[in-house]
């Protein structure tokens, strides 16, 4: 089940996730962004493709959604996106399950898990296929070797927590805290019961919603996350630049810094608990 | 009644697709929905009848309509549904709900609004029941639907504009759902037509037959036999789901769900714009706000943007069990255009003393232009009352020429 390209990115046990709408705000741009968030130091890169109705995501995300259909994001664009994108870590597609099940000519997710093979996509994040709708997804992703995440919500436990953990591969995207996307001022101290009823299962945990500092991965990963997904603070970045109409390159090193910071902040954490499992 | 399986399938409709942080309170109200609804655990059935009857005014009277029989040439019934306390049916459903979520130990209520009908029948209940309550409200609706907006605030609920999008129906859902995720663990969701994940869909159906349980006896006593075809207009379609749901299995009787066709079936893929929301009848199969119906969408799969006259039944999906009906031959579903539902408005209101929702109004349309198919005795829901339209009315008519309506230069102004 699932494809070695996610395993391998999580082996450095502090891997940084970054998200970004792809095509916010345009095409272009859009392809810088990414670029630069690799030479931040990027492990995976998680790549909207828009859906109209983003019902799990918060005002910032809602916006680079607006921003991305505007520009004219379909799914073909998106893999076009993909094909002309530079970067060497695995990437990973976020979208809802409507525009999955729509593609191609017959209904069901198998056309669109084809392509984004075919495109070299590693793999999915789908916020509004629960486990138990999740099967024929499940099925096309193991017929043409990508990975399938699943996001575990503080309020997932017992039977539900299982049923998902059956299906994932890849990663397990543990949702910080309860609602939806957006960059806060402070870590969720719903991260570490959230980590302690996942510590059995043998699959890298990547905590997300709400990042934005450095300090918070660092503490994140230091409560024993093997990665951070970041989202809502690098769209912001994103949507300041296009506000402030400024050009592609000062957005990128924006991004690509901060970036940095998040990617060194989630080194730092590692070092903190390096030397409490040497003494284990 | 329709049969709903145990994973809340309607064929292959319906499902439960949402964020992971819903899944558990979700999977709360299902249990919650069985034991109470199904199982009238605690009495929950007999205190909800008690309090339909007492607080909102049933059973509400099945009226023989004389002068629309007489145009029409056949005997046209009327299940007077504007006469539930509120104007519409959405009190049966949010009555329910909020009694419910009572029941089940909550603290809060959200819920979204189109119309504002189901904003103030939620508002209403949540008054009579002592529960805060916050309604999610497109923009463009809180201006075409003031007065409802005054309502709900009277009863003491607070009303969020939503201004993303459109600023209609679809968006305030998305909301609330938001809301929903983030609050998940004290607050539930009065969702108000029969949509979204299970247990929804079948539960605000259930809560809704009464309509038809009423309506099938009032029409057995009155006509000695059942209606040979039964008519609701249908935007989510709950008032069509609750007036078909105790007749489904009476293969005699004809069921026709009546959606808006807005200003033309024709759709622009190019802009993400449908001028109508007819999407049983011209949208296609795909998943939005949890569960897989018939949608309004584009070749990729995004969701258009609908258009009515009335903003209740200005929304891009449909219940999943009425596609499931629709797909197999059970239910009919057909449309009016805006301006046939406005001329049905100016003529229900004249022919009996009746002014009906906008969204009523189509359904009365739709037997102006097509009564000679619909057999001897035709029963009509009337979901709801015309207050709420005025305005709308007003300034609709005055773009048009409808010869029956009063001058409506006469209003402007004055009003
Ligand atoms: C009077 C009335 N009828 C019909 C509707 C449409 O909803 P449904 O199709 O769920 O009955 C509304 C919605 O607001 C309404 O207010």
């Amino acid at each position: 089940m699932g494809n070695p390209a996610l395993d391998a990115a999580f082996e450095g046990g502090a891997a940084f996730v970054p998200y970004l709408a792809a095509g916010d705000p345009d095409f272009d741009s859009s392809l810088e962004y990414v670029e630069a968030l690799e030479r931040g130091g990027a492990d995976v890169i998680e790549l909207g493709l828009p859906f109209s109705e983003p019902v799990a995501e918060g005002p910032t995300i809602q916006e680079a959604v607006v921003r991305s259909l505007e520009g004219g994001m379909t799914p073909d664009r998106f893999f076009e996106f993909v094909e002309a994108l530079d970067v060497e870590v695995p990437l990973v597609c976020m979208t809802y399950y409507n525009l999955i099940y729509r593609y191609g000519d017959e209904e069901g997710p198998r056309p669109f898990v084809e392509k984004a093979a075919e495109v070299g996509l590693s793999g999915f994040v789908v916020p509004d296929l629960p486990a138990e709708e999740a099967d024929p997804l499940r099925e096309a992703c193991d017929e043409f070797g990508l990975d399938l995440v699943f996001i575990v919500a503080p309020t997932t436990e017992g039977d539900r927590l299982d049923r998902i953990m059956e299906r994932v591969s890849g990663y397990v995207y543990v949702q910080a805290r309860l609602g939806v996307t957006g960059a806060q001022d402070d870590v969720s101290g719903q991260t570490e019961s959230s980590l302690d009823r996942l510590a059995e299962y043998d699959v890298p945990k990547a905590v997300g919603f709400g990042i934005k500092t450095g300090d918070h991965a660092e503490r994140i990963v230091a409560a024993g996350a093997d990665g951070i997904i970041v989202g809502s603070a690098l769209v912001d970045i994103v949507a300041e630049g296009h506000e402030d109409d400024e050009d592609a390159e000062t957005v990128a090193a924006r991004l690509e810094e901060k970036a940095r910071e998040l990617k060194e902040g989630a080194e730092r954490g590692l070092a903190q608990r390096a030397p409490e499992a040497e003494r284990t | 009644m329709s049969e709903t399986t145990f994973d809340g399938k309607f064929g292959d409709y319906g499902g439960q697709y949402v964020p992971e942080a819903l899944m558990p309170a979700i999977e709360e109200l299902n249990d919650a929905y069985e034991r109470y609804v199904l199982g009238n655990e605690d009495g929950f059935m007999d205190e909800f009848r008690r309090r339909l009857r007492d607080f909102g005014g049933r059973p509400t009277p099945t009226q023989h309509a004389e002068r629309l029989s007489e145009r029409y040439g056949r005997e046209v019934y009327l299940k007077r549904e504007d006469l539930l306390h509120g104007g519409a049916h959405k009190l049966n459903n949010a009555l329910g709900q909020v009694l419910l979520a009572k029941y089940m130990g909550k603290e809060r209520i959200v819920a979204e609004t189109g119309a504002g009908q189901h904003g103030t029948a939620t508002a209403m209940a949540a008054a009579h029941l002592d529960m805060p309550c916050e309604v999610y409200m497109g923009e463009r609706d809180i201006n075409r639907q003031r007065p409802n907006v005054f309502r709900m605030r009277l009863n003491g609920s607070e009303v969020n504009p939503v201004t993303v999008g459109r600023g209609t129906l679809k968006e305030a859902i998305s909301e609330t759902m938001r809301d929903w995720a983030t609050n998940v663990e004290d607050t539930h969701y009065v969702i108000g037509s029969v949509v979204g994940p299970h247990p929804f869909p079948a539960m605000v159906r259930d809560f809704q037959s009464v309509i038809s349980e009423e309506a099938r006896a009032q029409m057995r006593e009155k006509t000695d036999g059942l209606p040979d075809s039964v008519l609701a207009c249908a935007g989510g379609g709950s008032n069509t789901m609750g007036a078909f749901a105790e007749f489904v299995d009476d293969d005699g009787v004809g069921l026709y769900a009546v959606e808006a066709g807005g200003s033309s079936l024709d759709v622009d893929e190019e802009a993400g714009v449908a001028p109508n929301s007819a999407s049983l009848s011209t949208g296609s199969e795909g998943v939005l706000h949890g569960a897989r119906t018939k949608l309004l969408q584009d070749r990729d799969g995004q969701i258009m943007e609908s258009h009515s006259v009335s903003s209740g039944l200005d929304y891009a999906g449909v219940g999943p069990e009425l596609a499931h009906l629709v797909d197999e031959g059970r239910v009919t579903a057909v449309n009016v255009d805006d301006d046939a539902a406005l001329t049905a408005f100016h003529r229900l209101s004249q022919l009996e003393g009746v002014i009906p929702a906008l969204e009523t109004a189509h359904a009365f349309a739709y037997l102006e232009e097509n009564h000679d198919e619909l057999g001897e005795t035709v029963l009509v829901n009337v979901s709801g009352r015309g207050d709420k339209d005025l305005e709308s009315v007003i300034e609709e008519t005055s773009k048009r020429d409808i010869d029956i309506a009063p001058d409506m230069d006469a209003f402007a102004g004055g009003f």
